[in-house]
């Protein structure tokens, strides 16, 4: 069992190696996973899809209180 | 202020989420099927130390790790649609549904993200039992992640080991080993995983016959044929045994959604399976939906009654006696449900009173009242009918379900024949000529989509009026925010995936010509 620096070494270099020797498949696969994560979590997240109740409310409290509403008047 | 939803908005978002989830679910049984395909592979590889088995290994492999990082986090944007377009439904479920969700993922990214790694880049690298322990990490990861998906989707289509607190106006989990062993949940998960299992193999099956159509690869290709008959008969029994007992736990549970698979109105002993049938308007109505009637059926006698009873004589509740009631069997009708409901929701409506009011002891009173199994039992299990408006909306789209399940079924039938073909033309050591065969194998790549695909159809639209069982129909569960930007997101999505599709598609078939020899 190697100490820790050598541990955490081995493990960069493991990643390192598999990056850079990536086949073509994977070197592309990549790039569309960067552009998707980008257009989820910068795109979609920030601009289409704020927590509605975040949002609008500043405390739990609140939130409970406004989908007690709902609760209680939906029909 | 309460604002009352238009059905456009209900509709879109209905729509949104159901565009979401088919399209996850293109990438993932995908994920589970062929995980396991490639696991059994290198474990032959590793027991007999032939590199056939690793070459074939490596090739599947990339075709799954393709499918996987096309896939991945496809699923998170069903949880921002919780968040934006279902916030009432996400507050309401509270830890119930988030505790699953959280472990699925710390399961995916520890089990599957590390794993994974290791079975990509570390050919050669580490050891080769090692590197056998990740492969089937990685496939019994996949499948786990799943688990905890499915026993939240479960508790939606039976809700068990919670209380609601009228306090926080959410539902906390009380008993977290009934959420995790809810029957709809162990049914649902050996039946979903199971549809992957089939899905995966089919995959194999017919990339390998396109090969034996190319006259090339003819050792990979039939190797990988036995490997995925054999994988995939079992897996396609399993998928008929599972959606038995899943059919039984759903005639306990939703006994509507399971009337409407079968388009049974009348309920009767001695009940027959409808094998095949085509469904017209009849001239009668319940309220004001019409009741379908069949213009054409083939039945199985007494079947309908043996699977959910064990016996012919069982008695099977149509649509009719569950919407109507049936006091000889103990069947309730819907109106009797909506007013338990509305007490229910009235006791609601006291509890926000008396804190209003600072009443604490009142308060008190109430939420020991939620508490209480019995008054959860006659009454807040029905809290969702207080908003229903006819009895007659809590019917879901009979023909829908009905054609769904049975294109489903069908096609369970159909994947049971192929493999079994497959295995008896390979045993005699033909296949590579039958070429008609071949082709069929090669497009019937498709037909495990479709019926998982189904299977969805008829879990979430039978489950209609519904998103939480009896508790919350979709109409409350939806935020009011415009129906203008839930279109907009819809045709994003529309665009992004079937971009990510094409991409998948076209890097696998790429794949697919230049074969293992890369």
């Amino acid at each position: 069992m190697g100490s820790s620096p050598a541990l955490i070494k081995r493990v960069f270099r493991f990643y390192y190696d598999g990056f850079r020797s990536m086949s073509w498949w994977g070197k592309r696969v990549w790039i569309i996973i960067l552009i998707k994560l980008f257009i989820i979590f910068i795109i979609l997240k920030l601009f289409f899809f704020r927590n509605f109740l975040n949002e609008k409310f500043d405390n739990e409290k609140q939130k409970s209180e406004f989908v007690l509403d709902q609760l209680i008047n939906s029909k | 202020m309460i604002d009352v939803p238009d059905l456009t908005l209900v509709d879109w978002s209905r729509a949104q989420f159901a565009l979401t989830a088919i399209y996850h679910w293109l990438f993932v049984p995908l994920t589970l099927g062929l995980s396991f395909i490639v696991a059994i592979m290198e474990t032959i590889y590793v027991k007999t130390g032939l590199e056939e088995w690793k070459r074939m290994t490596r090739f599947w492999m990339t075709l799954f790790g393709i499918n996987f990082a096309i896939g991945v986090a496809t699923g998170i944007i069903l949880e921002f649609e919780f968040g934006t377009n279902w916030s009432y439904y996400s507050w309401f479920v509270g830890d119930i549904f988030g505790a699953p969700l959280a472990i699925e993922g710390i399961l995916a990214f520890f089990l599957e993200s590390t794993f994974v790694a290791v079975m990509f880049f570390g050919w050669n690298k580490v050891n080769k039992k090692f590197h056998l322990v990740s492969t089937w990490l990685v496939a019994v990861g996949a499948s786990l992640s799943a688990l905890w998906i499915l026993v939240a989707n479960a508790w939606m289509q039976n809700p068990v080991g919670m209380v609601f607190n009228p306090e926080t106006a959410r539902n906390e989990m009380v008993d977290f080993w009934a959420v995790l062993f809810n029957e709809v949940a162990v049914s649902k998960f050996l039946h979903t995983i199971s549809s992957g299992f089939l899905l995966g193999s089919m995959f194999v099956a017919g990339i390998s016959a396109w090969y034996l159509l190319q006259k090339r690869e003819h050792h990979l290709a039939t190797r990988s044929l036995l490997v995925a008959g054999v994988f995939g008969l079992l897996s396609s029994l399993l998928v008929v045994y599972t959606g038995d007992s899943s059919a039984r736990t759903l005639a306990r549970a939703q006994p509507v959604k399971f009337a409407a698979f079968e388009a049974l109105y009348d309920g009767r002993s001695d009940a027959g399976l409808v094998a095949a049938g085509i469904l017209k308007d009849s001239d009668r109505k319940i309220g004001k939906k019409v009741v379908k009637d069949f213009s054409f059926r083939i039945e199985i006698p007494g079947f309908l009654s043996f699977m959910t009873g064990g016996n012919t004589r069982a008695f099977v509740p149509g649509i009719n006696d569950l919407i109507l009631g049936n006091p000889e069997k103990g069947l309730l009708p819907v109106a009797e449900k909506m007013r338990r409901g509305k007490v229910a929701q009235d006791l609601l409506r006291d509890y926000k009173n008396a804190r209003a009011g600072n009443d604490s002891v009142k308060m008190s009173t109430i939420r020991k009242v939620f508490a209480d199994k019995q008054f959860i039992e006659e009454h807040f299990r029905y809290f969702g009918y207080a908003s229903v408006e006819n009895p007659e909306d809590a019917i879901p789209n009979v023909p829908l379900a009905f054609y769904s399940f049975h294109l489903m079924v069908t096609l369970g039938f159909y994947f049971i024949l192929l493999f079994c073909l497959v295995l008896f033309l390979l045993f005699r050591g033909t296949i590579a000529k039958q070429r008609w065969f071949l082709w069929i194998l090669l497009f019937s790549i498709l037909l495990p989509y479709v019926a998982g695909e189904m299977g969805w159809v008829l879990a979430e639209m039978g489950r209609q009026p519904w998103i939480i069982q009896d508790l919350m129909p979709v109409s409350t569960a939806v935020s009011r925010i415009g129906s203008g930007s839930v279109i907009t997101t819809f045709v994003l999505f529309a665009v992004l995936f079937t971009v990510l599709l094409i991409a998948e598609v076209s890097i696998m078939i790429k794949q697919i010509k230049t074969g293992p020899n890369h």
